[in-house]
């Protein structure tokens, strides 16, 4: 038997509210867009990171997101940097930021491609984001498929413990294209390793989908 | 330990549409990157190494005669057939998965020219996959992995994991990126193509040349699904984050060095203390690999014979792991390596020992290495039984 694995912090992002480990935490006015959604939440929990504002939007939203957790527990300080790994998974891969770099170059006499934008058309720039920001070093991967494909993922993450990949494991799905957006991070590690396991959630397809869908 | 071994292959670029074309055309020194001038790609000539349209069409013709496959597809289903045809393994089988592995799948959708013939739809790489797979009878959901540039080695290792956690006996492994208009300008814009063909770790390395390209490498734990004299498995590997910058290596190499320790660490010791090849990434820009120099010479493997293929068909992107991986595959079980097309001069800061010119000598272990953008690492380690 393998040992027990535990979400100890989990945050989604959906519909303007920001809420952490089930409890809203920030909302904003529904009426409002992305881009002004994602820029209030970052004023609201005071995070002092200018690079921020040059993220696109799906960094930002995988950014914020995860940035909620650590600021509720930091894997990095509890872990070795190379133990903490990041597996996110989205359906639309970086498209949204795909279709705006395409606009610079489809005419001809309008053409002005800029490699700030065209380094975010690959969906794992999010992942070194939250790296950089936070001194991650481990395995990181970026799958595409077009439902949160749970009981794969689970399995997956749950053997890259069990051969000791890692030691502490950011997971989960950061989606965005066009106005729709929605993300869930959580934090994964041994049970072995956290404290107070009053708050936690074991680790299994039924508990990552019913914080999830919640 | 379950042993992953390596089925069969094959390598589309513009060299071949085989495994075997594109080695003898290596063996000659042919390279497929040229001076390009087609507005359609780019208003400005730029360098690299194209599929030919026709034969490629010409090819897809005589297998499928329906016009509804964009280039992409019609690239990753020659390579899969082709692949299938050289071993027993069924991809209908419930025991097989199908990874695909690309950086920007149908991204020439987004041109107006392309949308209006194929829509908007397979610009979802879920949807391109589940194309190729339903169009071969594959029973599971395919995976997709979409991690910059090292795509390929990272579906790789992937892939052997689940063969040896048990959920899969075989898994179909194919990685493509085309050339398009999108990728072009957008390297372009950050001037890191090369002036001419590229020229990895040279002295007068000046960028990279876009190529385009596709691999299937097939694994399984299946001994009866072997067929060769000489059979190579599938080691340990690893990916890593440099933590550092976005769009830049790090010049401490301290992310590419994590990811070798932790993919020796993560293979058996008799044979990770015996690196005897490494395929690096070697990109020919500047940074990279200076980068690769200062890691591989920090592991301790700068003596080791190391070389890059984006020489003679460019950087392919999602398809580089895994065609870079199978000619890695071919030196172990020939003996023989293959040297790095438009190096003469070592232009890097730590002497490591590229391979100048083709040589027959015994090799057993291949370590292959990739890094790209958003800071990420791999390797992972390939053994000949």
């Amino acid at each position: 038997m393998s040992e027990q694995l535990i979400i100890s912090n989990y945050c989604k992002i959906a519909d303007n509210t920001v809420s952490l480990n089930g409890k809203l935490i920030f909302k904003c006015d529904i009426e409002k867009k992305f881009p002004e959604f994602i820029k209030e939440a970052y004023k609201n929990f005071q995070i002092n990171y200018p690079k921020f504002f040059k993220m696109d939007s799906l960094s930002k939203l995988g950014f914020l997101t995860a940035e909620m957790i650590i600021k509720k527990e930091n894997p990095v300080g509890n872990f070795k940097n190379e133990d903490v790994s990041i597996i996110i998974t989205n359906s639309s891969s970086s498209l949204d930021t795909d279709i705006e770099y395409s606009k610079t170059i489809n005419d001809a006499d309008n053409y002005f491609p800029s490699p700030s934008v065209f380094v975010y058309t690959l969906p794992n720039i999010m992942i070194g984001e939250i790296c950089i920001k936070n001194k991650i070093n481990g395995e990181n991967t970026f799958f595409i498929s077009e439902k949160f494909d749970i009981d794969f993922l689970y399995k997956y993450v749950s053997n890259i413990f069990e051969t000791n990949k890692t030691q502490c494991c950011i997971f989960g799905r950061v989606e965005l294209m066009g106005e729709k957006y929605e993300s869930v991070l959580y934090l994964v590690k041994k049970a072995k390793d956290c404290i107070n396991t009053n708050e936690s959630v074991i680790f299994e397809p039924e508990n990552i989908k019913k914080l999830y869908i919640s | 330990m379950k042993n992953v071994f390596i089925s069969s292959d094959n390598i589309i670029t513009s060299l071949g549409f085989t495994t075997e074309e594109n080695i003898t055309k290596i063996k000659n020194n042919k390279t497929g990157i040229y001076n390009i001038e087609d507005k359609e790609l780019s208003p400005s000539a730029f360098h690299a190494s194209l599929i030919n349209t026709d034969e490629l069409n010409s090819k897809f013709n005589s297998i499928n005669s329906s016009n509804n496959f964009t280039r992409f597809e019609k690239l990753s289903i020659l390579s899969i057939k082709d692949a299938l045809s050289k071993t027993t393994v069924d991809i209908k089988n419930k025991k097989t998965l199908f990874i695909l592995s690309t950086t920007k799948g149908n991204i020439d959708l987004l041109e107006e020219k392309n949308k209006m013939i194929f829509g908007e739809n397979r610009l979802y790489l879920s949807n391109t996959a589940k194309l190729i797979h339903e169009y071969f009878g594959s029973p599971n959901q395919p995976v997709v992995i979409s991690n910059a540039c090292i795509s390929g080695v990272l579906a790789i290792i992937i892939g052997s994991r689940l063969i040896r956690s048990g959920q899969f006996e075989n898994v179909v492994i194919t990685g493509t990126d085309i050339v398009s208009k999108f990728v072009v300008s957008g390297f372009i814009s950050f001037q890191s193509l090369s002036s001419g063909p590229c020229r990895p770790f040279d002295v007068s390395r000046d960028g990279l040349s876009l190529g385009e390209g596709c691999g299937t490498i097939i694994l399984t734990s299946n001994k009866n699904y072997l067929s060769r004299q000489t059979e190579v498995i599938v080691g340990g590997g690893f990916s890593s984050n440099d933590a550092n910058h976005i769009s830049g290596p790090s010049r401490t190499g301290e992310g590419l060095l994590l990811a070798i320790n932790k993919t020796i660490e993560d293979t058996e010791s008799d044979y990770s203390k015996n690196i005897d090849y490494i395929s690096a990434h070697g990109t020919a820009t500047p940074y990279n690999d200076e980068m690769e120099s200062v890691a591989i010479t920090r592991a301790g493997l700068n003596e080791v014979p190391v070389n890059s293929f984006k020489g003679y068909w460019g950087h392919t992107l999602g398809a580089a792991g895994i065609i870079e991986s199978i000619d890695g595959i071919y030196s172990l079980r020939n003996d023989f390596l293959f040297k790095t097309a438009g190096f003469s001069e070592i232009g890097v800061t730590n002497k490591i020992n590229v391979i100048d010119k083709h040589e027959e000598r015994q090799i057993n272990n291949c370590l292959k290495i990739a890094s790209g953008f958003g800071g990420c690492n791999a390797g992972v380690i390939f053994h000949k039984l």
